[in-house]
């Protein structure tokens, strides 16, 4: 059983195609990196997971996307739901202009939870499932802003599992970070993927070989190759996508 | 063939160079001067008849002696009247156009008539408003009647200043709090409003400045010529600043003396939206600080 399925997945930017034909499927508890040159349409479809897509004027999609066995573009279907099964992490960290506390709260409260205590144990339980709670544990009443880039992406990782999603998007949620950060957020991803499927896009190729089982590769739109990370690292099967590794082309 | 020399070139370079700054910084110093000279004059002229009777008492004689308290209630309220309309709606109205109506021909004409909104001269306001406010629904000349017309000269102002404000709110803040399942409004009220909400103090402060030097659009909606009483409801009429100011170098009984008087007059006015500039840029700081605490 797959946790994430596509199949035939076509999209569009008004009359410009962005993806085309993309079949793909995920396994629950994996993290799959998304590779490929700039343009190549791998934020885009990442994007699709939790309909992030839809806030764009003129876009359109074919094909299906299916998570849990569910096509998520279905008519009918409750994006706001969706949304809070597949939590996202952003480019560069972008807390809100809250405490750290209400950050993390933030999740819970939009989704109608009020109980205090419920909501106080699950902010401390997330912050120290990111290895946040010790820095930030004695400021909590603190803005969120006043946080380093890379505690605040942690924090931002907090917010999305705050409400309990099955899956999470990752956007290059390390090129804003310098390298001590960027390292403890791939140890989180790592020790994040017993319990969530992880898809992440990234431009750091050492960074897609050490964090994920498998990887798709993305060129002009097209899914050129999808297979474990170790073979598309050793020994792909498509030369382009052996060009791209070896920093040939990019 | 030989490069020039490079010393000369860079020289010329420089010179070039300090010709231009020189340029852009003695205009910005005229405008600069120009204000100041503004100020200063008005200064001159009036701070001589300002004191504690003048501000707080009613006019005598012909408008010659005495205080234009009248006219600063009257203008006070006027300022407040119109806020109180254009405000909420101007903010709400941005908020519909920024968040929620999508880019294509409805988003693009509203703007457009906002715009055009903003291009009408105030004399216009005057006439729409006196025979809309006054005639056909009857307020009569009233601190109402001349709230509402001032109130929909500052609606543009307001609209757009919102709509910059809301704009410049980066857009991941939108798609973290969607992305967590939060609905557009939950979005707008709890992420994107406190984060404009400095910058859309800014429009309240422009429309304030707006509204309360305007003539034209209370002429036939609300102002007096002479009432030495104070208004003591909205349908009262009731006399405000720029029109006092109008009224005393134009049609006063006796205009030589009353010209102490009319500068004096001219001198309160910019000290009051001094003053709700003032207040306003406190606000918009103490929210921006404010903002990032919650």
């Amino acid at each position: 059983m797959y946790k994430i399925e596509s199949k035939n997945v076509d999209f569009f930017y008004g009359p410009s195609q962005a993806l085309k034909n993309i079949n793909l499927a995920i396994k629950p508890n994996t993290v799959t990196a998304l590779i490929g040159p700039s343009g190549c349409g791998k934020s885009t479809y990442l994007r699709l997971f939790n309909r992030m897509n839809d806030l764009i004027d003129n876009t359109k999609i074919a094909g299906q996307v299916i998570i849990d066995g569910d096509d998520i573009y279905a008519k009918g279907v409750n994006v706001d739901s969706l949304r809070k099964k597949v939590g996202m992490v952003f480019q560069k960290p972008n807390p809100f202009p809250k405490t750290i506390f209400e950050n993390v709260a933030y999740g819970l409260r939009v989704n109608g939870i009020t109980d205090k205590k419920f909501i106080e144990e699950r902010v401390e339980e997330t912050i120290k499932q990111v290895v946040l709670w010790d820095e930030v544990k004695d400021k909590l009443k603190k803005s969120a802003f006043e946080l380093s880039g890379g505690q605040q992406q942690r924090l931002c990782i907090a917010r999305a599992l705050a409400i309990q999603p099955s899956i999470i998007l990752m956007d290059e949620p390390t090129s804003a970070l310098d390298p001590i950060s960027t390292s403890k957020v791939e140890e989180l991803i790592y020790e994040l993927k017993t319990k969530y499927t992880i898809v992440i896009v990234t431009h750091n190729m050492q960074q897609a070989g050490r964090v994920s089982d498998t990887t798709a590769f993305f060129y002009m739109g097209e899914l050129i190759e999808y297979d474990t990370t170790k073979t598309i690292f050793t020994n792909p099967k498509v030369e382009r996508t052996q060009n791209y590794i070896t920093g040939r082309f990019g | 063939m030989k490069m020039p020399d490079e010393n000369k070139l860079a020289k010329r370079k420089k010179w070039n160079q300090s010709i231009a700054f020189w340029i852009f910084r003695l205009l910005s110093y005229f405008i600069v001067a120009i204000l100041f000279s503004i100020l200063s004059f008005i200064i001159y002229k009036g701070v001589g008849v300002i004191n504690w009777n003048f501000i707080t008492q009613m006019p005598e004689e012909g408008m010659t002696k005495g205080g234009i308290f009248p006219a600063i209630i009257g203008t006070l309220c006027l300022v407040a009247g119109s806020m109180i309309f254009a405000f909420p709606i101007g903010v709400l109205a941005a908020i519909y156009m920024n968040e929620y109506v999508k880019d294509g021909i409805i988003k693009k004409s509203i703007k457009q008539m906002t715009n055009n909104l903003a291009g009408i001269p105030s004399i216009v306001f005057g006439l729409f408003g006196m025979s809309l406010f006054v005639n056909k629904l009857g307020f009569g000349d009233s601190i109402l009647a001349g709230s509402l017309t001032l109130g929909l000269l500052a609606l543009p102002v307001v609209i757009r200043t919102t709509e910059e404000a809301l704009k410049a709110v980066d857009d991941t803040f939108r798609h973290a709090s969607l992305g967590l399942g939060a609905s557009k409004w939950q979005t707008t009220r709890n992420v994107v409003l406190p984060i404009a909400f400095p910058n859309i103090i800014t429009g309240l402060i422009l429309s304030i400045g707006r509204v309360s030097g305007e003539t034209a659009p209370i002429l036939f909606t609300v102002a007096a010529y002479f009432l030495p009483k104070l208004p003591t409801s909205i349908f009262d009429q009731a006399m405000a600043l720029p029109y006092h100011l109008y009224v005393l170098s134009t049609s006063g009984t006796n205009i030589e003396a009353s010209r102490p008087v009319a500068y004096g007059t001219a001198l309160v006015l910019i000290i009051i939206v001094l003053i709700a500039n003032l207040l306003a840029n406190g606000l918009r700081k103490y929210f921006g600080k404010k903002v990032k605490m919650n």
